[in-house]
């Protein structure tokens, strides 16, 4: 075997001909090399760069891939391309202002970051929260799961080239966010869910909307039954394609479909309840095979479960607050500004200095569509975070990406992409 | 047609070649090319449109009535666009294959019969003339449709390779593979239609099937005449070997970004373009020829003010028919999810070309028995008992296979990794 050095002269000599050592290198390393036309080593192992710019990729996630034909034999994921530091935005907003930041780490479920968000806050501040808010953060959290999941139904399809379905699940997904945006003003990034309750309450007809919201996507799942589940195409492509065990799934530390679809039934809206998780009725999917099909299923009952739980909220809702009535994080109400100079001072300062929160540290998660997404916080006792980490599921499960590949084809590559559906604003936060 | 060399069996082109002849001959083939042109330009627009209702959505509406002349408008666009080569490309090859993968598709487009009155024959009288209403028809009639069909595919194959980059090179890899290996379930299918017409003329096939029906109503078509399996292994094929949907591997927008064209921009971008649409136009002519009796069905009213129009009713019916298949291209990509390389490859030998090859055999006893006049209740149930022992034969051929490799695999103490083993 001929050896060809790259480094003229180094300390470390590469061999170029070493499997997958350009996988090995740094960018900046593998860019001086990689893909020579007049290199004999390039014959029989191609390296192809797929991303950051690829239609599949769910944005700027890219992929080095050492390919034998079409066999991926190893690949690298490389992220950042996204990376905006909003951990450490984090820590100079304040709590209220910190909502707005966390909502766009996972912009396809921003419900679910404030969500954390705010339950750490609350931990931190040991405020109880009105019952009322915490059912509107339920309805509003499953809501968002189900168009986060319809979402994956669409990139998923068109990423398998049935591109009806990516309209379909745009066209589902859109109604639920046409309900966003009336009870919140916005379409994603809501800013709702706030340390001490939610923004504002729910309008009032917002039993009937929900209720046609219910009956116009259940039917529509089971076209996707149709069109997807009992295709046999759709069947070939997914299933015993991209398999963990759930073992591995754990070593990994993967959450979410990924991991429930390796078999372990591990959901913490049932193991570790949090808000009111548990007076609600509703099942953990589980998968057996581990593969890109037992997840795509997930994915789609969890929408079903997820309607499920949606339609015992509309029964459940009591009358109340919709945010807690501690003066000391909530804003005074509009009127009383008019007619009052205290209340005036009051809303002045909690939206220029905030509240202050106790010293200490906490560590609070929620079941994400993606997985655990936990924020743990520690404060120093002044009105921001001393530091904000976001445990964000997308990135750890991204982590099984090179596991899953390997000794696939391209085309299942991009089918466990999709399946393992990263939001990469929630990667590289 | 004796001792004579014979360039189209067509009966104008018998006798003495005058310039009547020259021009009716010229005249066809503008028509012909005009029409094809306008047909790629409206298939586009129906297609978008078409999707667009299936999905829910408007599709083009802004260029003209209903956005009719979007593509007029597209064309337009790419031709001003810059005409970018890759320093890395192969820089004669690169500019030669769109064109490579564009003339095909209108040559094969040249045996197709357009119009006519099939109850009659089939000819028109022009000038005094006795022709045909296609721009030829030579003996080698639908096998000039087959070798047309695999010039494109280098078309495919040198764009992808001369663009000098990785995606493109994958997608030619799978175009080449891909369209050989489904050409010969293409080619089986028409030896079964050969095999009922006895000859590879297109206006022959036409003719035949324009006969007497059966119980009167149910017309004799090759569908129906040759059992619907040569029919759907044709269509199966045709699709991919059109890189259409769910068989757009070559392509794959999702996996390689776009496949063969992945470099090409500009008018050679919008010429490959035009090619995919022009062959989907063309194939589905063929098989309005070969399966739908082309333009053969009633004619309604055979003269207006003295002129006879029985012709104009061919063009008529071959226009719905094609229509027809149209529409059923579209419905299939908006349908269905898209094939891998491997699933393609098992689908296509190890379930296509068995079946057209056994049912062409099954055909050929049939035709066999009638000649010798056996029986035919039991030349059937014999040969499909054959086939069906064939057929077992083959299931069990394909599982041992997969069985051995199995055990390959499981004897080897690390999952197979070409990369160590090389090393």
């Amino acid at each position: 075997m001929s050896t060809t050095d790259i480094a003229p002269t180094g300390a470390e000599r590469v061999s170029r001909r070493e499997p997958s050592a350009v996988l090995r290198m740094s960018e900046a390393e593998a860019a001086e090399i990689g893909g020579d036309p007049d290199d004999p080593g390039d014959d029989e192992l191609v390296l192809l760069n797929m991303g950051p710019s690829h239609p599949s990729t769910h944005g700027v996630l890219r992929l080095m891939l050492e390919l034998s034909g079409e066999t991926v034999l190893r690949s690298k994921p490389v992220i950042g391309y996204l990376h905006t530091g909003m951990e450490k935005t984090g820590e100079n907003l304040t709590y209220l202002q910190g909502g707005t930041n966390v909502t766009r780490m996972d912009y396809a479920s921003p419900l679910f970051n404030e969500l954390a968000f705010s339950l750490a806050t609350e931990q931190l501040l040991g405020i109880e929260v009105p019952e009322r808010a915490t059912w509107i953060r339920m309805l509003m959290c499953e809501l968002n799961r189900a168009a986060s999941h319809l979402l994956f139904l669409a990139t998923g399809g068109m990423e398998l080239g049935a591109v009806s379905m990516m309209i379909y699940g745009w066209r589902e997904r859109e109604e639920v966010l046409r309900f966003f945006e009336k009870v919140s003003g916005l379409r994603m990034n809501h800013n709702y869910i706030r340390p001490g309750g939610v923004a504002a309450d729910l309008p009032a007809d917002w039993r009937s909307d929900v209720a046609e919201l219910i009956e116009l996507i259940e039917p529509r799942l089971d076209e996707y039954d149709t069109l997807l589940t009992g295709q046999p195409i759709w069947r070939e492509r997914l299933q015993g394609v991209g398999i963990i065990s759930a073992a591995e799934a754990v070593a990994l530390g993967a959450t979410g479909p990924l991991l429930r679809g390796a078999g372990m039934a591990w959901d913490l809206r049932r193991d570790e309840p949090y808000l009111f998780y548990d007076q609600v009725d509703f099942d953990v999917i589980v998968g057996i095979h581990g593969d890109c099909y037992d997840r795509y299923a997930i994915r789609l009952n969890e929408i079903r479960e997820s309607l499920r739980i949606v339609a015992q909220i509309i029964d459940a809702m009591p009358s109340g607050d919709y945010r807690t009535q501690d003066k000391k994080v909530t804003p005074p109400p509009r009127a009383r500004i008019d007619e009052s100079m205290e209340a005036l001072i009051h809303h002045f300062k909690i939206f220029t200095e905030g509240f202050k929160v106790p010293a200490g540290e906490v560590y609070a998660a929620v079941e994400s569509p993606r997985g655990e997404l936990g924020v743990y916080m520690v404060s120093d006792g002044s009105s921001v975070p001393y530091r904000l980490h976001v445990r964000a599921p997308s990135f750890v499960n991204l982590q099984t990406l090179p596991h899953l590949m390997q000794n696939g084809l391209i085309a299942d590559g991009i089918a466990i992409i999709g399946s393992v559906d990263p939001i990469m604003g929630d990667v590289d936060r | 047609m004796s001792g004579t060399l014979v360039l189209a069996a067509d009966p104008m082109l018998a006798g003495d070649i005058g310039l009547v002849e020259v021009v009716l001959t010229l005249a066809k083939v503008v028509v012909a090319f005009a029409f094809l042109l306008v047909a790629v330009m409206l298939m586009i627009w129906f297609e978008r449109k078409l999707l667009g209702g299936m999905h829910q959505r408007f599709g083009p509406t802004i260029a003209g009535p209903f956005g009719i002349l979007q593509t007029l408008a597209d064309g337009t666009k790419l031709f001003f666009k810059e005409d970018l080569v890759p320093d890395r490309s192969d820089r004669f090859v690169f500019k030669l294959a769109p064109y490579l993968s564009l003339i095909p598709a209108f040559l094969a487009f040249a045996i197709v019969p357009l119009g006519g009155d099939f109850n009659n024959g089939g000819q028109v009288e022009w000038w005094g003339r006795t022709t045909y209403l296609q721009v030829a028809d030579p003996p080698i009639g639908i096998l000039l449709f087959l070798a047309m069909s695999s010039v494109a595919v280098y078309g495919v194959m040198l764009a992808g390779w001369s663009s000098g980059s990785k995606y493109p090179l994958l997608g030619s890899v799978r175009a080449s593979a891909q369209m050989v290996s489904y050409e010969a379930a293409l080619g089986l299918a028409v030896a079964s239609i050969v095999l009922v017409t006895g000859g590879l003329s297109t206006h022959d096939m036409v003719v035949a099937q324009a006969a007497e029906g059966y119980f009167g109503i149910v017309p004799r078509w090759n569908v129906i005449v040759t059992g619907l399996v040569p029919f759907i292994v044709f269509m199966i094929a045709g699709t991919a070997e059109l890189n259409r949907p769910p068989f757009d591997l070559v392509e794959a927008e999702q996996e390689l970004v776009g496949g063969f064209h992945t470099e090409y921009s500009s008018i050679r971008f919008a010429l490959f373009f035009l090619a995919e649409f022009m062959n989907t136009i063309t194939m589905s002519a063929v098989i309005v020829t070969l399966f739908f009796g082309g333009p053969a069905g009633p004619v309604l009213v055979s003269e207006v003010g003295g002129v006879g129009i029985a012709w104009a009713w061919g063009v008529v019916w071959f226009f719905l028919k094609l229509f027809v298949l149209l529409f059923c291209f579209v419905w299939m990509r908006a349908t269905l999810p898209r094939f891998r390389y491997d699933q393609l490859m098992d689908l296509g030998w190890k379930a296509l070309i068995p079946v057209a090859l056994g049912w062409f055999l099954f055909l050929t006893a049939l035709e066999v028995g009638r000649e010798r006049g056996w029986n035919e209740a039991a030349v059937t149930i014999v040969s499909l008992l054959v086939f069906a022992g064939a057929a077992l034969l083959l299931v069990r051929a394909v599982r041992s296979g997969r069985r051995a490799r199995d055990r390959e695999a499981a004897r080897a103490d690390e999952p197979s990794d070409p990369v160590e083993e090389r090393a």
